[in-house]
């Protein structure tokens, strides 16, 4: 913590700031604002009711109209204060409001009706968080059963990926074979063709092998990517050979040295593709979009999808679950970035 | 009984050809250690044995079986890496154990070899620790205890002690020794050190550009040295080398320099005017006031107990000589001296070979 302070608090001039302190701070400063702000308004957001939304101008807080339980009426009354005319400063409950004039009472005398322009009333206001947006994706809608696609689509195609990978990139990087060097370039030549040129032609695959509207169909086509092959197989170039020349005297096999040897000595580098590739496949969207079209194997990202429609859009629905869609990934960057940066140092470095 | 034999082993990569036939025969038990210039094919000859290099032509048989087509593991061989090649994610005691999980050793075996191995190298104390919390010494120990583990019947080593400083290299080699001692297998030990050489091994294969000089015991090679370069190879310092022709009677060389030596009538096959290099070491010289060649001095080495003169002959051949104690001698002084023709070695100029009569070779 004092650390943290002190890191925080670090300067260049002693004593004074140095202007070098004012720019670095300043455009640190700015960072934050650019990079934490929509999150933060997005969080905010996601607390506040259908008609705070769409208040404008819009207001940094969630707010909501106090309420009280009047004598004589089933449900609550808003709470008004009356600004003008003869019961200026008073308290007031409104009952209904018409044409610009609104019937209020009294919260202590119910009975006694009164009727004044409804200039005369500014809400009362306090701040309040809307929860009922996110039991709604609860109760409404089975947000559980689209968390559970994502999740599992994630998980799968993660675990697919790296198994899949890693073995191209053993064979390429520790293997002598004829036709190496071509098997490299063709998976890296991949790189260059852009996805929506081979959608079409991977739908008909997909759709032959009935992987139609199945979580398959969306884990299965990004098993094997030139990006992830490529990555892992310059890493496992690191590797010294006299180290696999060791297990191999000690009479491991070749797929135990795969285990045993490659895997834990890349860890790094699979650490890095373990957590690109599970950041493209939660917030993957086109390719679920064409090959899901049934609701209950929609991921979050259709399921938020859904909820923008042409003529309506549930916007309360859609900031919480967008809130909760980035919980997720946010955590497994949180505990995973270290990796990022050694990783991918380490990979291009040697 | 691991017996090793190479019939006419030869390796290539494309054109080239590292490693030219070789024909050799380790016998059960034997420490033998190749030995020969950097780029000369011995560890590759090591490889080619261990299975991790394929062979291009000829045979490798170990116990009367031939191995070609076997794969490294199951050769029951070990070997030891020049780099150590310890596996850095695993502790010391999982380095150990390795290659007995891979054949199956129950778990409550391999606790105890795995003790017992490090307890006999001394490295009971660091089982838990990582190879690159380990001292260069120590990681030595763990490579080499991780191929003695297994009980193989053959044990390799390439240049294991190359990454040491000298004076662990000399601790090293005597455990090595002590090792071969104790386990009585066959052992095969690739260096570049001549002395490491000498003071290891039982037969000494000197190699060079992927040809067998000459293979044999270490005195038969450092005392009736086949050739020009095995007589230039084994020994230190370096024998010293005088470039003539024989006379007309054989009894004398003539030197390039227009000095005359005498050379024994018998033990070589000198014909009259041949042209022939005489090797002769530096302690089998002396400094004597009437002796037949002189040689100015150029630099003097004292090291207290003994003392090293280096000099050249008239023509510029220079000269090694090696003096029993302190030396009074200095740069630039002219002297005479004098060679123990009992230790001369004649080889053919031509085609370096050794000139020693068959009776005589071993």
């Amino acid at each position: 913590m004092a650390r943290l302070v002190a890191m925080l608090t670090a300067t260049r001039g002693k004593g004074r700031l140095h202007w070098t302190d004012w720019v670095s701070y300043g455009y640190l400063t700015l960072g934050i604002f650019l990079m934490f702000g929509p999150v933060v308004w997005l969080v905010l957001s996601s607390f506040k009711t259908p008609n705070e939304l769409d208040r404008f101008p819009p207001r940094f807080l969630p707010y909501a109209q106090d309420t009280l339980v009047v004598e004589g009426f089933d449900s609550p009354l808003s709470l008004f204060k009356v600004v003008e005319g003869e019961m200026a400063g008073e308290t007031v409950a409104q009952i209904r409001r018409a044409a610009g004039r609104s019937e209020v009472v009294r919260p202590d005398a119910p009975d006694e009706r009164i009727r004044m322009p409804a200039t005369q009333l500014a809400p009362i206001e306090g701040v309040a968080f809307a929860t009922e947006n996110y039991t709604n994706l609860f109760e409404r809608f089975n947000f559980l059963q689209f968390f559970w696609n994502s999740t599992f689509i994630t998980v799968m195609a993660t675990l697919l990926m790296l198994l899949v990978n890693s073995m191209a990139a053993f064979a390429l990087s520790k293997y002598e074979f004829r036709g190496r060097l071509s098997v490299l370039l063709i998976v890296v030549g991949t790189l260059m063709i852009p996805q929506t040129v081979v959608l079409v032609p991977l739908f008909l695959i997909v759709t032959e092998l009935g992987m139609f509207n199945s979580l398959w169909g969306v884990i299965i086509p990004g098993a094997a990517t030139p990006t992830g092959v490529f990555l892992l197989r310059q890493y496992m170039i690191t590797i010294p050979d006299e180290i696999l020349d060791a297990a191999r005297m000690d009479k491991a096999s070749e797929w135990k040295i795969f285990w045993r040897i490659i895997i834990p000595l890349s860890a790094p580098a699979i650490a890095v593709l373990a957590i690109l590739a599970i950041m493209w496949r939660w917030n993957d969207f086109l390719w679920p979009l064409i090959v899901l079209t049934r609701t209950e194997n929609f991921t979050l990202q259709l399921a938020l999808n859904s909820f923008q429609g042409e003529l309506q859009t549930d916007w309360p629905s859609l900031l919480a679950m967008t809130v909760l869609t980035l919980l997720p990934i946010a955590t497994v960057f949180m505990f995973l970035q270290k990796y990022i940066a050694t990783g991918i140092a380490s990979t291009g470095g040697k | 009984m691991a017996r090793i034999e190479l019939r006419d082993v030869r390796k290539s990569y494309g054109t080239v050809e590292v490693i030219k036939g070789i024909d050799l025969d380790i016998a059960h038990g034997e420490f033998c250690v190749f030995v020969g210039p950097s780029g000369c094919g011995k560890s590759t000859l090591l490889r080619m044995i261990s299975g991790l290099e394929l062979i291009s032509g000829g045979e490798v048989v170990i116990a009367d079986k031939v191995v070609n087509s076997v794969p490294a593991a199951d050769r029951g061989l070990a070997m030891v890496f020049q780099s150590y090649a310890l596996y850095p994610h695993m502790s010391v005691r999982q380095n150990l154990s390795f290659g007995l999980e891979n054949i199956s050793t129950p778990r409550a075996k391999i606790a105890e070899k795995v003790d017992q191995v490090a307890k006999m190298l001394q490295i009971d104390m660091l089982l838990d620790r990582r190879p690159k919390d380990l001292s260069g010494g120590q990681r030595q120990r763990v490579a080499i205890g991780r191929a003695v583990v297994r009980e193989p019947q053959v044990f390799l080593f390439d240049e294991p002690l190359s990454n040491l400083d000298a004076e662990l290299r000399v601790d090293m080699r005597g455990e090595i020794t002590a090792l071969h001692r104790r386990l009585e297998n066959t052992m095969i030990y690739v260096t570049h050190d001549q002395v490491e050489a000498m003071t290891m091994a039982d037969k000494i294969a000197v190699l060079r550009l992927g040809e067998l000089e000459q293979f044999g015991r270490p005195l038969d090679l450092y005392n009736r040295p086949r050739n020009l370069f095995v007589a230039g190879f084994i020994g230190s310092p370096k024998m010293n080398f005088m470039k003539g022709r024989v006379a007309e009677n054989r009894s004398q060389m003539l030197l390039d320099t227009g000095e005359a030596l005498a050379l024994p009538e018998t033990g070589f096959t000198q014909q009259p005017g041949q042209l022939v290099t005489l090797g002769i070491r530096p302690n089998h010289m002396r400094a004597i006031a009437d002796g037949p060649l002189a040689m100015d001095v150029r630099s003097v080495e004292q090291l207290g107990g003994e003392s090293y003169l280096y000099g050249a002959l008239k023509d510029g051949t220079s000269l090694t000589l090696h003096l029993a104690g302190q030396t009074e001698m200095r740069l630039g002084q002219t002297i005479q001296i004098a060679a123990d023709a009992a230790q001369f070695h004649l080889f053919d100029t031509v085609s370096g070979d050794s000139l020693r009569t068959e009776e005589t070779q071993p």
